[in-house]
């Protein structure tokens, strides 16, 4: 301690290197500071965001059951059977599934049911029935299952559909621990007896509509919210401060109001016997009360009403910010109040237009509740199908490959725009 | 002394929330909301916390075994007693998602028979216990058919002679059973017909016919809601909740009773139970003789068990004989259909993603 003071008060320069070091010293120091300040949000998203997407991604692409439950039948059927002469598996491929299957527990003989019942529906009774019979058998059998010597026989009078070379390609196919399976599921595909990817039964197919629709609904709320949107806005930015800020506390009220709450009142405005309804009959201007919910017109309306703000306010900042001097030159050379509008105000204004329409297709492109509550069947979003997969038929993987194709829809969706526009362009205020 | 500060605040905040909370429970039973729950509430819920001083948390659920799954495979299990189909119990119970019942330990019928002689046929499960007989039926709104009542399934079926949104369950249970009844199936061959790809067929193709004027609901106190709102002019119901809406609210519907699909409902004690002891209390107690009569008073379903089927007597406020409601009474039975327990049990995710794919298009 001392030495240091001594030498330093000779060369104070001494074993503090250069300017240059020391600059960069401090400047450590204070990047330092900043990181620890945005540590504990990084923590924070890591626990609770990226890791969670990380688990969901992992889900879709996940498949250990077959795998961990039936190794060496899964391996027989790849090496000792070839699909493609449409023969059955010979039986060696029999004898071990049938030793094999019946050695596991009963619980998890249920869970590979219900595995091979998301790849090919119906499937759950065969393998469940087979697991019971089949430990009756080993009962009944002097020997126990040892003793049976023909085990292709034997299964197939368990359940004649394990005479269907479907059902073991079927397997086969579910039997990697890592799979793509559910990502072709989640786009109306599955792979057939041999392996190849052709497209779901048409009564199955459901999911490449309901993305079509999920975008188009998703475009149609955004188109809706600049028409609507852009006019408030510019009155907004430019009505005297004393009814702008009156103006904003409508646009406000709406916004800090529970989604629910507004969804729940679009229900009281549009239905059957409704408010809407009941005003427009009241007027005679229709001599029956008119469907306004439950279907595509309740979703657009309320869909839009509340996603508005998020479409008023980016438009509202960066109009905030557009010299009004600028119209008054253009004016002042002669141009029509349209001309200066179009030609000289509008072109400013597209980076909030640009931030608001992103904003509100990628808020859209996840919407759940409103749709699942004022839609009908056949206005339900990807969402629904993903709550639906995670609560009821419990086909989490397909939930979770469901969810991967919207994120990454919507990392396109950026990109694109990035591409186009430039996310510099954006301006969120 | 600073430890014990800190206990003495996590224990303060621990009241503090607990006082917070609605009611501090020792056990939560879920089941079905609405008219149906009160019945429970009634029958079971308050006697048994009269007599044991346990205390019943009563949640609301739509049926499926998807929530009950979730809490048993992230060992974060919450609720203890559930009102289940059978169906239900069937797959919950293979996948080890419920407690063993052993039905010997059930309390004896007052005449000494033994509970496993006094209930019903199917009532008793190794894996849950049965309380009511109930049913789906369809109602209609009165004062909307003046002189043209529907009479039939095919009734249901048909917009044109009787015009009006149907209602029906968001769930292909009973809607493709009677779209082949309503398409001229003959009620003792709708599930050998249903069990076919050209059977399964011709319901999705009877039910496109009304599909376009169909209100879907999940709830079963939607229903009568959705009759009472003009939303709809005739749906399919469980007949209690009907029955209510009618005697309590004297709401001027009608039940048709033609091929009533009847079941029942089970009580399934969740695999893993933190309150496994207080919850099979709470099963014996609800499954015995005079809780099952009880509960006839409140809601028109009918007693699992035969000894409580002479203590059935008038709505819990005395207006009405409960005998005629019960959907085992002879007049409503005649062409009555059981649920096909094993044929759901089999059929249902195959047929549920089907009926999915064909509601979304």
């Amino acid at each position: 301690m001392t030495d240091t003071t001594a030498s330093n008060a000779d060369d104070p320069m001494a074993d503090q290197g250069t300017l240059k070091q020391r600059l960069a010293k401090a400047e450590r120091r204070n990047k330092l500071r900043a990181y620890g300040l945005v540590l504990p949000l990084f923590i924070f998203s890591a626990i609770f965001f990226f890791f969670p997407i990380g688990l969901m991604m992992f889900n879709s692409i996940d498949n250990p059951l077959v795998a961990n439950a039936v190794p060496k039948t899964v391996e027989a059927l790849k090496t000792q059977w070839d699909s493609r002469k449409d023969t059955l598996p010979p039986e060696e491929v029999y004898a071990t599934f049938g030793k094999e299957f019946h050695d596991l527990d009963r619980l998890t003989q249920s869970r590979m049911a219900r595995r091979m019942n998301f790849e090919n529906a119906g499937l759950l009774t065969l393998v469940r029935r087979t697991g019971s019979r089949l430990n009756a058998l080993g009962k009944e059998t002097e020997g126990g299952l040892d003793a049976i010597t023909d085990w292709k026989t034997t299964l197939i009078e368990v359940d004649g559909r394990w005479g269907d070379a479907e059902v073991w390609a079927t397997m086969r196919n579910i039997g990697d621990p890592i799979t793509g399976n559910y990502y072709l599921n989640a786009l109306d595909l599955r792979r057939d007896k041999h392996g190849e990817i052709t497209t779901v039964d048409e009564n199955r197919s459901i999911y490449i509509d309901v993305a079509v629709r999920t975008f188009w609904i998703s475009g149609l709320v955004t188109f809706f919210c600049i028409l609507l949107g852009y006019p408030v806005s510019f009155l907004l930015a430019n009505l005297p401060m004393r009814y702008s800020n009156l103006l904003m506390i409508l646009v406000l009220l709406p916004f800090w109001t529970s989604l629910l709450v507004r969804t729940t009142a679009w229900i009281v405005v549009l239905q059957d016997q409704g408010v809407l309804n009941d005003v427009l009959i009241f007027l005679h201007l229709i001599p029956d009360r008119v469907q306004l919910i439950y279907n595509r017109f309740g979703v657009i309306v309320s869909m839009t009403h509340i996603l508005l703000p998020f479409m008023i306010l980016p438009i509202y900042s960066v109009m905030k910010n557009i010299n009004p001097s600028h119209v008054r030159a253009a004016r002042s050379l002669g141009a029509t109040q349209w001309t200066a509008f179009w030609r000289v105000y509008f072109p400013q204004s597209v980076p909030g237009i640009g931030a608001g329409g992103l904003l509100v297709f990628i808020l859209a492109l996840g919407y759940y509740i409103t749709p699942a509550l004022v839609g009908g069947p056949t206005d339900q979003m990807t969402s629904y199908f993903i709550a639906d997969h995670t609560e009821r038929s419990l086909n989490w993987g397909l939930a979770s490959a469901l969810g991967g194709i919207l994120l990454a829809s919507v990392l396109a969706i950026y990109l694109l725009y990035n591409r186009f526009v430039g996310i510099d362009n954006m301006k969120l205020g | 002394m600073k430890t014990l500060t800190t206990t003495s605040i996590a224990a303060a905040a621990i009241a503090a929330i607990g006082m917070a909370a609605p009611a501090q429970a020792d056990i939560t039973v879920v089941s079905w909301g609405g008219a149906y729950t009160k019945s429970q509430v009634e029958a079971y819920h308050k006697p048994f916390t009269k007599t044991t001083g346990i205390k019943i948390l009563s949640e609301d659920y739509n049926g499926g075994i998807a929530k009950i799954k979730a809490q048993v495979e992230t060992k974060n299990v919450t609720w203890d007693v559930v009102d289940m189909e059978p169906q239900d119990v069937q797959r919950a119970c293979e996948e080890g998602l419920l407690e063993k019942i052993d039905a010997s330990v059930l309390p004896a019928a007052p005449d000494g028979t033994a509970a496993t002689k006094d209930f019903v046929d199917g009532a008793l499960h190794e894996c849950a216990v049965a309380t009511i007989v109930w049913s789906t039926i369809y109602a209609y709104d009165k004062t909307k058919f003046k002189g043209n009542e529907p009479k039939t399934v095919a009734d249901f079926f048909n917009v044109k002679k009787f015009p009006g949104k149907r209602g029906m369950r968001k769930t292909p249970e009973v809607n493709l059973e009677w779209a082949l009844i309503a398409d001229g199936v003959p009620g003792a061959d709708v599930y050998k017909v249903l069990a076919t790809k050209e059977g399964q067929d011709r319901a999705f193709k009877k039910l496109d016919t009304i599909k376009g004027d169909v209100v879907w609901w999940e709830a079963g106190a939607q229903p009568p809601q959705l009759l009472a709102d003009g939303q709809v002019a005739m749906t399919t119901a469980y007949n209690g909740r009907i029955f209510n809406a009618i005697a309590s609210e004297k709401k001027p519907f009608e039940i048709v009773w033609d091929h009533q699909i009847w079941s029942i409902d089970m009580w399934g004690i969740v695999k893993g139970s933190k309150n496994m002891k207080e919850a099979m209390e709470f099963v014996k107690f609800s499954t015995g003789t005079k809780a099952l009569a009880d509960q006839a008073s409140w809601i028109s379903y009918g007693p699992a068990r035969k000894s409580s089927f002479p203590m059935v007597g008038k709505f819990h406020d005395g207006s009405v004989d409960m005998k005629p409601h019960m959907p085992t009474a002879p007049d409503n039975f005649k062409n009555s259909i059981k649920i096909g327990t094993a044929f759901w049990s089999t059929y249902k995710d195959e047929l549920s993603e089907r009926f999915t794919s064909w509601l979304a298009k």
